[in-house]
């Protein structure tokens, strides 16, 4: 368990807390019946930390996913992420907080089928309204240093799993977000592209990256320093362990 | 976005697909096809028509004075009948006429019909004869290109003396000067005084297979009843001194038929206003219909450009999701889509104005119609274009800017 700093509504976070989610709530309208998927998280994560989300279908992870990612607002709670307190923030501003300070990785990949791996990685620097050039220099850096160097022109159907998501993770680093979000990022991979795909989480980690990953693998949750588990929306244990 | 790379992937999106977006851009291709054709035609067909057509069957500043309008379009079968029952204008009504008017005026009498023209043996067929008075030629500014007109001695003399069309002329006489050659027409011979210049052609029709004649010639035999011209030609030197004459004409020609204050003319004094009154009607048609007839085309189009926007937005639902994961805010969405649409209906725009002017300039080389396109129907055609993917994009696009990432990217 990890020291909390004592937190109340009003408050700031602590500068070296990336992630602090402070009674997090969410509660979705299904047709008149209100399921409540979060009931109250308060997590706090550190700058470099890498945390592995676990909890079986149904514990609120993915909703929880979706509020670290910005892809969802809270019902209440409050979340910062890297010092700024983005709950109640409006659709655009969350649209920028995701294309600066997120990095997605998903279970699927979700590279656009039809554009190379360079525009995919070029993605987030357009809507960062950056210039061509860079931005294309950028992206090719992001590329090499995922090893796919070169695969630049490749389209992703001309890719195998593991190259797919390394284009996903160089795309997902290349405006070098706060935190890199990881959802069942080995859920499409075999074991051994698996272990290949962990062996990067853990030099970006090295590197200074922080991860959240969500998974329900336990062997891939192991790779993580730290495990939470929701259960019924709420966070059931949080463990540090041995790298 | 900057808007730049909004359309650099629209253009990337037509290209991918291929098929979809020839399909969405033939409304727009159509409509913008026949509205720069047809503005073209009609703007050609309005510019001939007022600068040559009424020009060279009348004159300016000219009337005709004829039994019935030579120059009609739409007239019904019993006025048509009416006309026929109308007495012919005679000699002596061209002189009373020509007599009695007190502004200066020039004047020429004037026949025509078709028939034969003959030279050792070569027969020219199809010609127009017509039998005239020596001003004829100052009035419709024939101008002679060699030789001379006939004087107004052999125009009262019925001397037979003729002046050939440049066609004729050139058929007849391939390698010789025809001049003092006699043609022979209907077995008569006529001696060869004088080639009119060549005056091209009318709706297609050569305007120079023709030959004239003192109208007092045998040929009057040849183009009209003993005693009765088609045409009395009146050339004024102003419009007012043409409309006081032809008032002047008009008396004079009611008190010989002893028409009654009541009775309508039996006779027609045609000028070149006359004859545009038909074409005016006409493109007042045109100017009608043509935009409504655009109007469905580009409707029809934008309703499929819609169409293919709406696919392609629940086509692309997980792209939009991606998109948004990244970072990418409605309004990025929005324009992608809007830039989408408005690119297929600027292709198709673009498409139709290249057709458009390459109608015209095939229209021109095939007909005699000066179908020039003008820069403002190119100008307009863009525009609408534009404006119809605009349009047509705003609904599509709304939809997907305002997707929600989650279920965006749930979707399979």
């Amino acid at each position: 368990m990890t020291a909390l700093q004592p937190f109340r509504t009003g408050d700031t976070p602590l500068p070296d807390i990336v992630i602090l989610t402070h009674k997090l709530t969410r509660d979705y309208d299904m047709g008149g019946e209100v399921v409540r998927a979060l009931r109250g998280v308060s997590l706090q994560i550190r700058k470099n930390e890498y945390v592995a989300v676990m909890g079986p279908s149904g514990s609120g992870k993915s909703t929880f996913m979706n509020l670290i990612g910005c892809l969802d607002t809270p019902t209440a709670g409050e979340y910062w992420l890297n010092g700024q307190k983005v709950s109640d923030l409006s659709d655009d501003e969350l649209a920028r907080i995701r294309n600066k300070e997120i990095g997605f990785v998903f279970q699927t990949f979700n590279l656009l089928p039809r554009a190379t791996a360079l525009h995919n990685v070029e993605l987030p620097l357009i809507y960062a309204g950056q210039p061509a050039r860079e931005r294309r220099e950028q992206a090719a850096r992001a590329l090499t240093s995922v090893g796919l160097g070169d695969r630049m022109d490749h389209r992703p159907n001309e890719l195998s799993g593991g190259q797919r998501q390394r284009v996903a993770i160089a795309r997902a680093l290349v405006n070098q977000p706060s935190i890199l979000l990881a959802d069942e990022p080995t859920g499409n991979l075999d074991s051994a592209t698996s272990a290949e795909l962990m062996q990067v989480f853990r030099d970006l980690h090295r590197g200074g990256q922080t991860i959240v990953m969500v998974t329900h693998e336990h062997d891939i949750a192991a790779h993580a320093a730290r495990v939470v588990t929701l259960r019924d929306g709420v966070i059931a244990t949080d463990q540090l362990q041995a790298a | 976005m900057p808007f730049f790379e909004a359309i650099r992937l629209a253009l990337q999106m037509i290209r991918a697909q291929k098929l979809k977006s020839v399909f969405s851009t033939i409304g727009v291709f159509i409509g913008v096809t026949f509205l720069i054709g047809a503005w073209s035609v009609v703007n050609g067909m309005n510019r001939y028509m007022t600068e040559k057509f009424a020009g060279t069957l009348v004159g300016v500043n000219t009337f005709h004075l004829r039994r019935s309008p030579n120059v009609n379009f739409d007239v019904q079968d019993s006025v048509w009948r009416s006309w026929r029952r109308r007495p012919r204008i005679k000699f002596a009504d061209a002189n009373a006429v020509t007599k009695s008017l007190t502004v200066p005026v020039v004047t020429a009498w004037y026949s025509e019909d078709r028939g034969s023209v003959e030279y050792s043996g070569k027969v020219a067929k199809d010609i127009t004869l017509e039998g005239t008075t020596e001003r004829y030629f100052d009035i419709m500014n024939l101008t002679i290109g060699d030789g001379r007109p006939f004087t107004p001695q052999e125009s009262k003399a019925g001397t037979t003396v003729v002046v050939l069309g440049y066609d004729l002329a050139h058929k007849l006489f391939p390698d010789v000067n025809p001049i003092g050659h006699n043609v022979r027409i209907h077995g008569i011979p006529y001696r060869v005084i004088g080639v009119v210049e060549r005056q091209g052609n009318l709706l297609g029709i050569s305007l120079d297979k023709f030959v004239v004649a003192p109208a007092l010639s045998p040929i009057q035999r040849e183009v009209n009843p003993p005693g009765v011209v088609d045409a009395l030609i009146v050339k004024a030197n102003s419009e007012p001194e043409m409309r006081e004459a032809m008032n002047q004409a008009e008396a004079v020609m009611r008190s010989r038929r002893h028409l009654r204050p009541r009775q309508d003319d039996n006779f027609a004094m045609e000028t070149s206003e006359g004859v545009l009154d038909f074409w005016n009607k006409l493109s007042r048609i045109l100017y009608a219909v043509g935009p409504g007839l655009v109007g469905i085309a580009l409707v029809v189009g934008g309703i499929v450009i819609m169409n293919i926007m709406l696919v392609a937005v629940a086509e692309r639902t997980r792209e939009i999701g991606i998109r948004k994961s990244l970072g990418a805010r409605r309004r990025d969405i929005l324009r992608q889509f809007l830039a989408e649409a408005t690119a297929l209906a600027t292709v198709g725009a673009t498409l139709g104005i290249l057709t458009g002017i390459g109608l015209s300039v095939l229209l021109q080389a095939v007909s005699p119609l000066p179908a020039s396109v003008s820069p403002f129907s190119i100008v307009l055609g863009v525009v609408v274009g534009g404006g119809v993917g605009v349009i047509a994009g705003v609904y599509p696009a709304s939809r997907a800017a305002r997707l929600d990432p989650i279920t965006a990217l749930r979707q399979e």
